[in-house]
């Protein structure tokens, strides 16, 4: 049971774009597409993965003082390795997204659940807590692709839905806030 | 004349927060008021010229002639950790009440992607040494602008009758949207 809500508590009650609000840069710049929102969810589900596991297997030989710079030093080496693994399959994808793959490693999303679930939980927990979370953000992010996309272009994972003209403004940079703002209200409102 | 154009880019048309989603965490956790506004604007500035100039020396002379530029990530994210502390430990003997104001978000400044995103940028862009601090400067103006302007609008904000779902950050997300479609006006002044 427990275990379970280590694996739910990151998909609604405590997602981290539409409750907690962490991460929001890669979340507005990278989601002027559901493809695109996707894919930056997918590669930051990758990093807390293996961030969590690693940091909750060698948490207790760590200092405390020194515990934040340890975690970003295990986060970064988890963003390289996705970075060259990104940039050698998924070329046009690695583009696209471009600078925002190496600042996974600035995400609050990855850092924050380090220091408030993996150091002080067993290598599974903190596994199935990442898997949990990295849903919870890849969906937030594909569902604001989605609805950018539909309004901006009018297609949704290339799809086109609306064959008259779309509203620009939403694919562009103003379009990213005002969307994710309706959509956090909305959230606060079904929530209620 | 070139130098101008990098400024007035870095601060107008492409805004680090407005348009290239970069530092958003403290633009929409420390806008609240201005004064705390423009500390923030002011300690992010100090360490995002510093970090630049110390991630450009370290790329050129010590992880490029011995290969492993792979390397960026986790070289430059530590050095900007580390001058952090060290702004943090200057700020508290020089201004307490600076310090006092900023409280839990100076050390969140590491994980201010704008100050990494900064030093990125200016080694993708092959900017010199003097036009990187240029540009990180700029940029940090830019980021102090947009700031400010939030910080101006939140506080009049206050005395505004918001429905209950908008409050908070819902509100404030759709303010910097139209502020970011009033920035878009500025597109095409530079090519």
């Amino acid at each position: 049971m427990n275990r379970l809500n280590n694996l739910t508590r990151g998909l609604i009650r405590e997602n981290p774009i539409f409750v907690i609000v962490l991460g929001m840069c890669p979340t507005l710049a990278t989601t002027s597409s559901a493809l695109n929102g996707l894919g930056m969810g997918m590669a930051t589900m990758f990093v807390l993965m293996g961030s969590n596991v690693v940091i909750s297997l060698i948490a207790r030989f760590i200092p405390d003082k020194v515990r934040i710079p340890s975690y970003i030093v295990v986060i970064a080496t988890f963003v390289t390795i996705i970075d060259l693994l990104m940039q050698a399959y998924t070329q046009s994808l690695y583009e696209t997204l471009g600078i925002f793959i190496p600042l996974i490693v600035v995400n609050c999303v990855v850092l924050g659940r380090a220091e408030a679930f993996a150091n002080k939980n067993s290598a599974f927990d903190s596994l199935l807590d990442a898997i949990g979370m990295g849903l919870g953000f890849t969906l937030a992010l594909t569902l604001l692709g989605a609805v950018r996309e539909l309004l901006g272009a009018g297609s949704v994972f290339g799809l086109r839905l609306i064959q008259t003209d779309a509203i620009l403004v939403f694919v562009l940079a103003p379009g990213a806030f005002i969307a994710l703002g309706y959509l956090i209200a909305l959230f606060n409102r079904i929530k209620r | 004349m070139e130098y101008l154009l990098i400024i007035i880019a870095a601060i107008f048309v492409n805004n680090v927060v407005l348009s290239q989603f970069l530092g958003i965490c403290p633009f929409l956790g420390v806008s609240s008021k201005i004064n705390t506004a423009s500390g923030m604007a002011g300690a992010v500035a100090f360490v995002m010229v510093l970090a630049t100039i110390v991630t450009f020396l370290l790329q050129h002379y010590v992880l490029v002639p011995l290969g492993i530029d792979f390397m960026q990530t986790i070289v430059f994210i530590l050095v900007i950790a580390s001058l952090v502390q060290m702004v943090e430990i200057v700020l508290k003997k020089v201004s307490p009440a600076l310090y006092q104001a900023l409280g839990v978000f100076l050390p969140l400044i590491t994980t201010n992607c704008a100050v990494l995103g900064v030093a990125i940028m200016v080694i993708k862009k092959e900017f010199g040494l003097l036009e990187g601090v240029v540009y990180s400067f700029a940029t940090a103006i830019g980021f102090g602008l947009a700031m400010v302007i939030m910080a101006g609008i939140r506080e009049q904000m206050e005395l505004a009758d918001i429905p209950k779902g908008m409050r908070g950050t819902p509100i404030t997300l759709i303010t910097a949207g139209i502020l970011a479609l009033a920035f878009m006006g500025f597109a095409g002044l530079v090519k």
